[in-house]
């Protein structure tokens, strides 16, 4: 299991759909491990450079609606093989978000104010998080500055997490 | 207290509550693609579980890059084709036979109202026309349906959206759609499914349907569920005659899956077919809509009509109603894409095919290929696509390029025009 900690890459937009995350040219890929450099290549985002900016981030924090559009999961994916295994955001797309369980990863919902604070506070800053599964609370920390932000997961998400994805529940239960 | 339509069928195919409001259910299908699949299968033969729980409940279909364009996409049909043969899947369509998947299973008479089915694929939300609950998913949900036939969901909280009175001249099954995501939003429905009634969408064939269940992933929605009625029957009785006496024997069966009346909605909303027109999408979100007359005069490069959204046999008849006797612009490449092997020779034999080949349009073989940029119509940077498809979003159809959603008969009207038209212009 993983960490679900580091630093922290801040995308600022509502609805950022999985062609942004990883387009469909690259669909016909076949190892994940392919995908690595193609990570939010069409993002529609002002200021955003995928290569200058996701190279040693490991959370993301952004608005609404993330992982929008297509079912592929491919978009994991793409964060997963690029050192990111947490998306921390207002509200998910419902494929994207099971998607993200079923590979053992995290989607975490926190409050529009919390976001909101976050983006307020931390976006313009080199910002690392540290996630303590157990006490359910992330402690966000830039320049000497820390905020601590509790959420909640639903057992079923945790339970995944702690088989290491949904195929290893489903087998040893159904 | 009264159940919704997803709630009851949910009932019929209850497994277990691993936890909170979490259902693990029965699968009645599992609908394969050589997109998302392939992977699906190294994963499944990797873990030395190369099974499948009932050759006869999955359905696969190479579609989406067909022919293949290269080796990597040669690889995947590949992939495919080698376990559904390994496996004796029965329903397994490759070149000759194959068609978009939306289009091709239903037409196959691979859905029934009450059924539960997946894919690794957003738009399963279609098959909700017939009155079952389908849904997209991902490649690990799909991995777990193939091998053990279950798929875990969420509690189906529901939105009821009626739409009522008539359509306009020049208003079609996309318009409505495009309209109710533009109110709603592209996140106005996710994580619920969608019952869509009223007397508009009574009156609807199975076709238009399919249209508008297409595009309920595209304001977020699980599944679009139409109500079974006698146009489902209908539709479904060729497939269907050996198991029932008479269709009114199978309505009567089917009508279990219709909502209680004391059903509890999270909310209800109401549209006024006589207030809607001709739309067409703006920007990179399919919520970005206007009315076509407002677009009027945006030039394109490129029409495209195909897909899984309008790719069926009524759609490519009110595009050729438009271009019937009139040659396109010189500055558009028009592309169609007859959705499966049965709509392609519908086509013909209606004549269809001649109307769009007279009018300059290229007609290719049934693919998903265009409508995201993978094959048979990919844009270039900075140029502009009217499209019957589902998705305008920022590099969808190709890297730079733009896309406007429309209907079929706007996408015909804009290919005679070069730029955004009405087609009641060209239609009388």
């Amino acid at each position: 299991m993983t960490d679900f900690s580091g630093r922290v890459l801040f995308l600022d937009r509502s609805d950022i759909n999985t062609d942004e995350i990883i387009p469909a040219r690259y669909l016909t890929e076949i190892t994940k491990e392919a995908l690595k450099p193609h990570l939010l290549e069409d993002l529609n985002l002002d200021g955003f450079n995928p290569e200058r900016d996701i190279q040693g981030t490991s959370v993301i924090i952004t608005r609404s609606n993330f992982g929008c559009g297509s079912s592929r999961e491919h978009a994991p994916w793409a964060l997963e093989v690029n050192g990111i295994d947490l998306v921390i955001a207002e509200s998910f797309a419902r494929i994207f978000r099971q998607n993200m369980y079923n590979c053992g990863m995290m989607a975490v919902e926190l409050e529009k104010e919390a976001i909101n604070r976050l983006f307020a506070e931390f976006s313009e800053k080199e910002t690392a998080i540290s996630t303590d599964l157990a006490a359910n609370r992330f402690k966000v920390s830039a320049d000497g500055e820390t905020a601590e932000f509790s959420f909640s997961i639903s057992d079923f998400d945790r339970a995944l997490i702690e088989a290491g994805g949904w195929v290893e529940y489903a087998d040893a239960h159904y | 207290m009264g159940k919704t339509v997803a709630e009851k069928i949910f009932d019929a195919h209850f497994v277990d509550n691993p936890a909170g409001d979490i259902c693990v259910l029965r699968l009645d299908a599992v609908f394969c693609h050589e997109i998302t699949t392939p992977v699906a299968i190294n994963d499944l033969v990797r873990r030395g579980k190369d099974r499948v729980y009932d050759p006869a409940k999955i359905k696969a279909v190479i579609d989406h890059v067909t022919p293949a364009k290269d080796s990597k996409t040669a690889l995947q049909g590949k992939i495919l084709r080698d376990w559904a043969r390994r496996h004796d899947i029965p329903d397994f369509f490759d070149i000759g036979r194959n068609g978009v998947c939306h289009a091709l299973f239903p037409e196959k008479g691979f859905v029934r109202p009450g059924y539960t089915i997946i894919m690794g694929d957003s738009h399963t939300c279609t098959h909700g026309a017939f009155g079952a609950f389908a849904a997209g998913v991902g490649t690990t949900d799909l991995e777990v349906g193939i091998l053990k036939g279950v798929c875990a969901f969420k509690h189906p909280d529901t939105i009821k959206i009626k739409v009522t009175g008539d359509l306009p001249a020049g208003v079609y099954a996309k318009d409505v759609i495009l309209s109710i995501i533009g109110k709603i939003g592209v996140n106005g429905a996710t994580n619920r499914v969608i019952e869509f009634t009223g007397p508009v969408i009574e009156n609807m064939s199975m076709e238009a349907r399919m249209t508008i269940s297409n595009m309920a992933v595209e304001a977020g929605a699980t599944c679009g569920i139409f109500y079974p009625d006698r146009t489902t029957v209908a539709y479904l009785w060729p497939h269907i005659r050996d198991e029932f006496l008479s269709e009114d024997a199978a309505l009567e069966a089917y009508q279990q899956y219709l909502p209680d009346s004391d059903a509890v909605y999270e909310d209800t909303i109401t549209f006024d077919a006589a207030r809607l027109s001709p739309m067409a999408t703006y920007g990179y979100k399919p919520e970005n809509v206007k009315p076509v007359a407002e677009m009027a005069g945006t030039p394109v490069d490129q029409v495209y009509i195909g897909s899984c959204t309008n790719g069926r046999i009524e759609d490519l008849r009110a595009a050729a109603e438009v271009l019937k006797g009139r040659r396109i612009s010189d500055s558009v490449r028009g592309i169609v894409s007859p959705a499966t092997p049965g709509v392609y020779q519908q086509a013909l034999d209606e004549g269809i095919i001649k109307i769009f080949m007279d009018a300059g349009f290229c007609v290719t073989n049934p693919t998903c290929g265009a409508c995201l940029g993978m094959s048979n119509g990919v844009l270039a940077e900075g140029e502009v696509c009217a499209s019957t498809t589902n998705r305008n979003f920022s590099g969808r159809m190709g890297k730079g390029g733009m896309v406007h959603l429309v209907s079929p008969a706007t996408a015909a009207a804009t290919a005679i025009a070069g730029k955004i038209t009405n087609s009641t212009l060209y239609n009388g």
